[in-house]
Order: C-alpha cells, then structure tokens, then sequence
C-alpha cells in the first residue's frame, strides 16, 4: 500500500491480448449503422426506408416509430429521443437505423433511405438562445438551467475592496478523443433478455437506458464492461445511446448486432466539454484579501440536456475557486442550442471557471504589485476555511502544500526574476494556477452515490472481487486489487478484479466525478471485512487466540505466537460451510445544497492542486511552447503512487492541449473538426516536461486516507499556461485555445498602442 | 473482385483470397484474427493500427492487403516469444507506460521499428517516431522513458 504498482491489466494489453469490443465476434452477427441527420434543426415530414430494406444483405431498418419502448434516453432532464421522430436538433441526431451482413452493406442502406425535412431556424450560441424571439430547441423555452450562490453582502464586500477588476473569459468546446471509439455488441438471449459488452463508464445507466427503451424490466438487461479504450467523461452517458441503437437493432432481428462507430461518428455523435463564458468581477484589499467575487457563467447546452445540470452544479461550487472570499454571488445559466451536447468531460465544468479565476487572480497580484503565489497563500482554503457555498472544511485540505511544493520544486522566485528575453523575439514565463475538486457527486447526485462490491475466497484461497466501478484506463483495477491484497494479507496475485457486470453486483452509480477509488475501493474493504470476520472467527477457535489478536498478513492469519496459513483456514472454512462470500456497501457521507442560496456541504471532500507552467513564446509566430509542469496535487492516501503519477501527467497534457489546440468547432450547427485531423491534441512532439507531485491529506472517509483524483490535473492546466505567457509577454488572453494566430494579434495590438 | 496473395506474418506462411479493396487492417484483424491491431481512426492519424512491413512501419488502414504480396508482416501477437515478452513490452509495463491500451500495441511497434534501426536513439528521434501515434492517457512521458529504458539496455 502506497508502493509503486505496476498495473495488474498491463501485460493483457501489451500482447494484445486485451478484448476490446471490436475484437469479439460471434456467430451470426450483424453490423450496425445510424443515419445522422445533414441539418442542425429541422422538422421531419417523412421517412421512407423501402429501398434500404429492399437491399439484400440488410435484416432490418428501423425509425422511431418502432420503438418498443419509450424513446427517449435523457440521463438527467427526459428531453432527448433515442432516434428522433419529429424534430432533429443537431447534426448527430439519428433518424433511422440498419442492420446488415457487414458494416459496408448497412452503410449503403443509409444511403438508400429518404428522409424528408423541412429546415428550421436555429441558434448557435449561449448568448443568442436567450435572446428575445430566439427559435426554440426545446417548447419549454432555451434555458435549461439557472443554479445560484449567495453568500454574504457583494454590496458591502465592494464596497470595502481597494481594487475591483471585471474581465469576461471564453472557453471553447473541448472533445475527449478516447482512442478507441464507442463501440457496443447486443446479443438477445433465449429468455426475451438482452445482454450488452460494450466499451462504457457507467453499466447500470446504461441497464436503465436500454430497459426504458426495449420496454423491459431491468432484469432482464444485462450489461458487462468491455475492456474499455479510454473514457474521460466521453463514454458516461452517449454509450446509453449506442448500445441502445444496438439492442434495439438485435431486438428487432433476434441476432447479435455490433455497433463500432467510426472515429467520424464519434466525433458527430458524442458530448464535447461545454463551450463557456464567464464574466468575473473580485475585489480585493491593497494587502490581497480578496472580498468578493461576483460571477456570471453562461454555457452552451447543445441541444440536450444530457449531464448538463449536473456539469453547471460544479461550475457554481467551484466558480470561486479554492480561496476563502466572504461575498460572493454567482449565477450559472446553461443554454440549449442547436449544436453538439455538451456533458461530461474530466473536469465537469471546472477547469472552465478555472481558466477563469485563476487569470483573475493574477491580475489582482500584478495590480497589488503582489508575488501571485503570495495572494494564492492569503486567500487559500485551509481547515477551517469556510467555501462559497458556506461549507466549513473540517479535514484533509491540502491547498497550502500543494502551493509551497509546486513552487519549491519549480525554482520559482529566481525564475520570476529571471530576464523574461531569451532572444531577440522569444520570451519565456512562468505561471501558477490553483484548484479545488469536490470528491465524487455531492448533493447533486447523492441519490446516485452509493456502490457495491461482491466479494469471493474460492477454494484455493485466490480472492475474486467484482466492484461496481469500471476500469477506463485509469487503474482503478489496480488499486482496489491492492487495497483488497493489503487488506487479506495476500500478495497482489492472488486477487481477480472481474470485468464490471450489472449482474454480479448492485447499481453502484456512475464511474465518475473521481469516485472510484474510494467507493469501489471501501465497498470491497466493507465486503472483505465480512469475510474476515468469519475466517478469524475460526482461527481463533482453531488456535486458540483471542479473535482481537489476530492479524492478516503474509499470507498467513496470526497472532499470539501462534498461526495458520491463509490458504489452510480458507480450507478450514469450506469443511464446514463458512459462507466465504460478501457484499459490500459505501454509501456518501450526506452533502446539501439549497437552491435559492447555494449553501450547503456541496462535496463531502475536495481535493486540490498546484500547477506552475514554464512556456516560452515566439513574439514573431505566437506560437507558445509548454516547456515545463510542475503539477502538486492533493490525492489523500496515495494508494498506487505511479497510478498518480500517470493520471497527473495525462491529465496534465489533455489540459496542455485545452490551452493551446483544441478546439471543437461548429459553425451554424455544422461541425468544422470532423476527423482527427483538423481536431488536433497533442502529440510527443508537443509535450513538457511534466513534473508530478504528490501531497497526502488523509481523508478519513477515504480507504486507507485516499480521495479521487482521475479529473484534477487538467483543471488548473489552462490558467496556469495563460499567467504564463502574461508573465513572458505582459498580455493578457482571455480566450482559449490560445493558437499562434490569437497570440499574435494581441501581440501586434499590444505594439500599436506602445 | 478477389487476389490470391502470399505473404508471411508473424513468422507463418500465409496464402489466401482477398478482396482488392480490403485494406490490411481490414484483413489482419477479420481474416487473420489478430485483434491486436486496433482501429482507431480509419484514417491514418493516430497511429493505434501500427504494424510493420518488411521491418516498416505503416498504418495498416492505408494500406490495402494485396500491397503486402510476398511482404513480412509483424503484429503486436508475434512479437513476444512464446510467454516471454519482448524488452519493449517488459518495459512498457515497467514504466507504467500502458493505461486504457487501445493505443499500445500500434506504439510498440512503432517503437521497435525505430529501435530496430538505430539501437541508441537521440531524444529527438524517438519523439519523431512516436510522434504519429496518439495517445490519450499518459501524456506520452512513460512511453518514452520506456523506450529510453529498452535502448539504455542494449551494449
């Protein structure tokens, strides 16, 4: 425990050997294929399939109107049919569906059919959807959401600032690029059920999903996890979708149907992070206390729901950052749209705000004439600390450490005095940036915080635990297989983690909101306790200790000098039919929210961060150049240290990649980025030198002390680049992605008014 | 319209029919089964359906089968011998250089064509060989500290 692991799924995946969906086939399958809509609005007059079902080689055509089911697959709000039957809303959604011999016979079928629209105005922007008259996504009006926080008098708090700034950010829309796509194989079964493998975070949404839409009851929808190629938010809720296509295809033809969409439909198809704008206006005393904060947030729905009450939750809590500021009000308004949904994406509608408060936070401290650490330390939370949502932070707050070390580890005092001119037209800089991440789903979705494991010792001794959590490629496995070793007394090989199944365990939520680690992780230590209480229990009457004496360890039970192997007492145990199977439970300690005031224990634990950016920039180009990271982040107990390490430096360059080159266009509706090669992400040819460092503040309703922390190392990644190049060059982006061409302006303006 | 084509992969003669606009990803993964080979984009940019032709890298979605008449293919499954894995794949492992996978096995072979060429890469060489393989997870640092690691070990 807390010894560098190296990860029980890797050499499955190094050989190849690792079943992905696409890699299993069965007998008799057939492939899957959806007929996106060409329009971003438009009404359907009609939809005739005749020719496409007429084709050879294709089993079934399917629209709306077969559905046996409810259409409709909204995961939080009902607003979004599974395929659209009256109204399309953007260009990913799906009017039709084939199955056929093979992916290239279903794909000439979508050809074949016709479909009638009739166009309808649009709007394309946040601001434009609540605009007077604006066309409507929705007949229940454009905005979806409204979620307040009012702390304090913002009227005294201004009137007591010494310096008050207003700035407005933008944030653009963000794609996960997972590399391997969403995929799906449905196999109806005998009985009327429906079994589903697929490549999916969250099981149990999609046994719902899928249930409501074949109008099923749950039991019989079965859902079993793939080895899954990478989520990040991407594969959350949009896999409901796709293995709902499947199964419903599969339903119709009694055969197997499998759905891998193509990179191109992914892109159409899946979430993106929310595009945002954020108005800040803080204030702070001459000696850096900052004393208000009044923040506006407008982000772009798309045009469903999807998890975006959920997303606009955090950006509230979050919106002020981690720092102690007694008045605050904030609004969060999320807009529908007629483009991409935005969901889930790692960072949930943080590391927007963040972009945000941590560039405002410097412009305070350039103002004060302030070290930027300096004001970070004033105003950071610390036990004790009250948030904005009036929450009292009674453990495990990190924040401070995580500053010193970062700032420590970078050289930060002697860089900042550095020469900023390394040549005639480049320029290098140095910029900090700070968080906060509530733990797993907070008040917002307490309903949904509770998971479960099932736990067995079989014959041999060898331990099998099924847990509610998926692997992605996060390691999750890994460090509930340690903690169940650590925990047993047995080495790492002797525990299976089985691939996640809606029939082997609970519904234990959603594989999110960095969750895993602790409510995986304590549902099996609850489920193993059980286990070793009957097996010490025995012992003891075997060896006549005292129960309290014994201990687990080495593979051996222990204890007054006297012991019995793990293996031998699990035997023992089967003699005399001791049950050597549990179920585990964990449940969120209880968070609230109020909705007029947005007060209340938002998480039940927050982790923190410190990033610090070296970047250089080419005042010729404006082309910035990410040399260094210094990333010290708040994990609890770290459970598997190189785990962290991996999470922080991929974490750490996806948020690279916000800064300075992603961008998911869309332009009346349509997307300009279809394919990976006009979306771009980062390569080994952009990448810093990323250094992670871990801080423990040991969380007491954590396993072992640990928090989450999957999202929090891209949050501060963006604004830590941003003060970076303000401190290289003196200017001040308030948009991203920050690209040469944006740069450059502000550079040329920057020279016009000199 | 069908091709019968020769070739040797992972060390096994192999004939057999093909369409002519299968591509090689296409017929490794649906004719041969080797599911190592992953698609990730269909389209040449991220590298995931790496193999190596004649002792090259190519993306084997850009490639249709009959081009490997009478070639060498090697895939991710014929690179270990038997159990024992190959130092890239040790090293990988190691190095904590896999997470999700999917981008893996393409990146291993990428990395042994280059390893195979010049036995002590600069840095800028291995960035430049890797450079057309996308990875989502790690931010690429283990991946190429395990190949630093794999060409530290050679004499």
């Amino acid at each position: 425990m807390g010894q560098p692991v190296k990860r029980i799924d890797a050499r499955s995946k190094v050989t190849g050997r690792a079943r992905y969906v696409a890699d299993v086939k069965i007998q008799g399958m057939l492939y899957g294929k959806m007929l996106f809509s060409p329009h971003a609005h438009a009404h359907i007059k009609g939809i005739d399939t005749s020719k496409a079902e007429g084709l050879p080689g294709v089993w079934a055509v399917i629209t709306a109107q077969h559905i046996p089911g409810e259409n409709q697959i909204g995961v939080v709000t009902p607003d979004q049919p599974l395929l659209a039957q009256e109204t399309v809303r953007f260009v990913g959604d799906c009017v039709a569906l084939v199955a056929a011999e093979s992916a290239s016979v279903a794909e000439k079928a979508l050809g074949l059919i016709r479909v009638d629209y009739q166009t309808l105005p649009g709007v394309y922007t946040a601001q434009e959807a609540l605009g007077e008259n604006s066309p409507l996504v929705h007949q229940g009006g454009n905005l979806l959401t409204h979620l307040k926080i009012r702390k304090g008098d913002l009227k005294k708090g201004i009137g007591e600032c010494d310096i008050l700034l207003e700035e407005t950010f933008h944030t653009q829309r963000q794609e996960h690029v997972y590399i391997e796509t969403i995929g799906a194989l449905a196999i109806p079964e005998g009985d009327g059920s429906m079994t589903i493998l697929g490549s999916i975070q969250c099981p149990f949404y999609v046994q719902k999903g899928v249930a409501h839409v074949l109008g099923l009851p749950m039991n019989k929808v079965r859902i079993v996890q793939a080895t899954t190629g990478g989520g990040f938010g991407g594969k959350e809720d949009v896999p409901s979708e796709i293995c709902g296509f499947a199964s419903l295809l599969a339903w119709k033809t009694h055969r197997p149907v499998q759905m891998i969409l193509t990179r191109e439909e992914d892109l159409r198809r899946s979430s993106k992070r929310h595009p945002m704008s954020v108005t800040y206006k803080m204030g702070a005393t001459k000696g850096g206390k900052i004393l208000c904060a009044q923040i506006e947030v407008l982000a772009d729905v798309g045009a469903y729901a999807t998890l975006s009450p959920v997303v606009m939750f955090r950006s509230t809590v979050h919106a002020t950052g981690p720092y102690e500021i007694p008045h605050v009000k904030v609004d969060t308004y999320g807009a529908y749209t007629n483009n991409i949904p935005s969901g889930a994406m790692r960072g949930f509608g943080t590391p927007e705000v963040t972009f945000a408060h941590e560039s405002m936070v410097d412009e305070l401290a350039a103002k004060l004439n302030m070290d930027p650490i300096q004001i970070r330390l004033i105003n950071g939370l610390r036990l004790g600390s009250q948030t904005a949502t009036g929450q009292v932070l009674r453990e495990s707050v990190g924040l401070e450490e995580t500053i010193v070390k970062a700032k420590e580890a970078c050289d930060w005092e002697s860089k900042r005095a550095e020469d900023k001119r390394i040549g005639p037209s480049r320029r290098r800089g140095l910029g900090a940036s700070a968080m906060f991440y509530g733990v797993s789903l907070g008040a917002k979705g307490w309903p949904l915080d509770g998971s479960a494991a099932a736990v067995q010792v079989h014959q041999d001794g060898s331990v099998s635990v099924a847990i509610g959590g998926t692997e992605m490629g996060q390691g999750a496995q890994t460090v509930v297989a340690q903690m169940a070793a650590e925990c047993m007394g047995l080495s790492l090989d002797r525990i299976a983690i089985l691939a996640t199944d809606t029939s082997l365990v609970p519904d234990s939520g959603p594989t999110v909101a960095s969750r895993t680690t602790v409510f995986s992780g304590n549902a099996t230590l609850n489920a193993l306790e059980q286990i070793k209480r009957s097996m010490t229990e025995l012992a003891s009457e075997l060896l006549a200790v005292a129960p309290e004496k014994l201990d687990f360890r080495d593979g051996q039970v222990l204890g007054g000098g006297k012991k019995i192997s793990f293996d031998q007492l699990v035997q023992h145990c089967y003699s005399r039919n001791i049950n050597l199977g549990a179920e585990g439970w964990f449940v969120s300690p209880p968070c609230s929210f109020d909705e007029e005031t947005g007060q209340g224990d938002a998480y039940y634990v927050y982790g923190y961060g410190t990033q610090i950016a070296e970047v250089e920039v080419d005042l010729d180009t404006g082309q910035v150049q990410v040399l260094r990271v210094t990333a010290a982040h708040d994990v609890g107990k770290a459970i598997n240290p190189q785990g962290v390490s991996c999470q922080i430096e991929g974490g750490v360059v996806q948020g690279v990649g916000y800064a300075l080159l992603e961008n998911f266009m869309m332009v009346k509706g349509q997307i300009q980025t279809p394919d990976l090669a006009t979306y771009t992400i980062p390569t080994s040819l952009d990448v810093p030198q990323v250094e992670p460092i871990i801080v423990e503040a040991i969380s007491e309703k954590g396993p072992y002390g640990a928090k989450g922390l999957g999202e929090q190392p891209i949050i501060p990644t963006a604004a830590a680049v941003a003060n970076a190049i303000h401190d290289a060059t003196g200017i001040r982006i308030t948009k991203l992605p920050i690209g040469p061409e944006a740069l450059r302006r502000a550079l040329l303006e920057e020279r016009k008014e000199l | 319209m069908k091709h019968t084509i020769n070739l040797r992969v992972n060390g096994e003669e192999v004939t057999t029919d093909v369409k002519s606009h299968r591509t090689l990803l296409e017929f490794l993964r649906d004719q041969l089964h080797l599911m190592g080979v992953k698609e990730g984009c269909g389209d040449g940019e991220c590298g995931a359906c790496t193999v190596l032709l004649n002792g090259e890298p190519v993306r084997s979605c850009l490639i249709l089968a009959v081009e490997a008449q009478n070639s060498e293919i090697l895939t991710i499954e014929g690179l270990a011998e038997g159990e024992k894995l190959h130092p890239l794949q040790r090293a990988f492992i190691d190095q904590g250089a896999v997470q999700c996978g999917f981008c893996t096995p393409g990146l291993i072979m990428g990395a042994k064509a280059l390893l195979d060429r010049h036995s002590h890469p600069t840095e800028e060489q291995i960035r430049e060989a890797i450079g057309g393989h996308l990875c989502r997870c790690t931010g690429y640092e283990t991946i190429l500290q395990a190949i630093r690691s794999v060409a530290k070990m050679r004499p």
